[in-house]
């Protein structure tokens, strides 16, 4: 990579960090741990991880002072990764217990239908819905680690990059622009999840100049 | 669909691995995150350490073995053993364990798997059953704790569906009459147990060969095999498992293996 990626990622009390931000360092990015506004600035990109429900999760990152500039800067041009909750709360509602969120992409989260057990944890496989810098050196099929009940439901499906089965199809994973979004774990999904996340990286240096101006005319 | 894991279990004493691992190639066969690393590259889908310390510092050196393998693991991490309480929960997930197994403390205080659950999600907790048959009564298991010493009195299979009624996301099912015997898993008792439950069931005591993995999923319907011996003495391969589940269609993770 050519300029180290400054990454945010938020901490507001929703399941370890130790993993992800791990992962990001071996991959050689910078990181940094937002649990306040301040802790934002500069970053190219914000990183929600998080597992648990929605509506106290959205609780936390208004307390912190964090949910309202986490959507302007997207909003403005930085970049966003979600996984998991984090994923989920890009979208405008959740059924699992009525909580309104960013809205950044259209659609709700919902249980998954017609599953066979829940929570659906474990590996599963990607069913690449179309080609996506993301999966670049992966195949088909590839098994990621997914530990979760609810789904998010795009009202655009052209932002699903790849979706998987267990009982009914779900997306999980989904790319918009600058936000991406992991169902699964890719910080626990092994060599193929760190390979994710290093395409991810990518992306974002690739994109670096235009991300931080973004973030800059908000600033100013 | 769910690909079927496979899960090698380390026991943990005060920070270190005991009971027979042998692999010549590492230049220390006690630190529990090189290991988790050399079974992760092997193809482990799920790494489970079980701490064993009975003293409190031993608890506290958990806690550092824990982030360590964590930060140099990028595969799941279930860590078990000697967890009585919503905060040791939360100190083990934050350590950066994904889930966190109750056995005897919830025995003594079912509340606690609620208690988790609300907390931190039922993704996270598993409760940990070591179940023995009862003499001359087919189809019961009694729980029993304290690594198998104390019988409880508790059905088995009450005993389970109760706590996933409370919240467990995850059942770690240990037959204690094949623990350590490689005499392959107690298949009546699994399907009783996923007959009778809607999440993953860990199959645990008895692996000693492939097929027997094998036969505790698509035979006893577990999600996941777990293992210790087999693997630490080398006597099966994770590869050989998996390759093993694979041509009886059961569906597995596949890694490519260094040469």
């Amino acid at each position: 990579m050519s300029a180290t990626v400054r990454v945010a990622i938020v901490d507001y009390d929703a399941g370890n960090l130790v993993s992800i931000r791990n992962a990001l360092e071996i991959l050689g990015a910078g990181v940094g741990i937002a649990s306040e506004p301040a802790d934002l600035e500069g970053a190219d990109a914000i990183l929600v991880p998080g597992v648990g429900a929605s509506a106290p999760a959205m609780a936390r990152l208004r307390r912190q002072g964090l949910a309202g500039p986490i959507v302007d800067l997207v909003r403005a041009g930085a970049w966003y990764v979600g996984i998991c909750l984090g994923l989920q709360l890009l979208f405008e509602r959740s059924d699992e217990d009525g909580a309104a969120m960013f809205g950044l992409l259209h659609g709700d989260v919902k249980i998954i239908p017609d599953a066979p057990s829940l929570p659906h944890i474990g590996w599963n496989r990607l069913e690449v819905q179309r080609a996506h810098p993301i999966l670049e050196g992966l195949p088909d099929g590839t098994p990621a680690y997914f530990v979760h009940s609810y789904v998010p439901v795009p009202a655009d499906p052209s932002v699903v990059v790849a979706k998987t089965e267990h009982g009914g199809r779900f997306a999980s994973l989904v790319a918009a622009g600058r936000i991406i979004g992991f169902q699964f774990h890719p910080e626990r999904s092994g060599d193929d999840g760190l390979r994710m996340l290093r395409n991810t990286l990518g992306l974002i240096a690739a994109d670096m100049p235009a991300s931080a101006s973004a973030a800059a005319r908000l600033v100013g | 669909m769910l690909l079927k894991r496979v899960i090698p279990c380390l026991d943990v004493k005060d920070g270190r691995v005991v009971k027979g691992v042998r692999f010549v190639d590492l230049t220390d066969e006690g630190d529990p995150p090189q290991l988790a690393r050399r079974y992760a590259e092997a193809g482990a889908d799920e790494i489970c350490f079980l701490d064993i310390s009975a003293a409190p510092e031993g608890r506290s050196t958990l806690l550092d073995v824990v982030e360590r393998t964590a930060s140099a693991v990028f595969v799941p991490l279930t860590v078990g053993g000697g967890v009585r309480s919503a905060l040791e929960m939360r100190d083990v997930l934050r350590a950066g364990a994904d889930k966190v197994a109750v056995n005897t403390a919830a025995v003594e205080e079912p509340s606690l798997v609620a208690t988790c659950a609300r907390r931190f999600g039922s993704q996270c907790v598993v409760i940990s059953v070591d179940a023995r048959a009862v003499p001359d009564a087919r189809g019961a298991w009694e729980v029993v704790v304290q690594g198998g010493r104390t019988p409880t009195g508790l059905d088995a299979i009450e005993w389970i569906e109760r706590c996933v009624e409370l919240g467990a996301g995850e059942v770690l099912l240990t037959s204690i009459d094949r623990d350590g015997t490689q005499a392959g898993f107690d298949i009546e008792l699994l399907r009783e147990v996923t007959s009778r439950v809607r999440v993953p069931v860990i199959a645990s005591g008895g692996a000693g060969s492939p097929a027997d993995m094998t036969a505790a999923v698509s035979e006893g319907h577990a999600d996941a095999v777990l293992a210790a011996s087999i693997f630490h003495r080398d006597i099966h391969s994770i590869a050989a498992v998996k390759a093993d589940m694979a041509a009886a269609g059961v569906p597995v993770r596949l890694v490519a293996q260094a040469a």
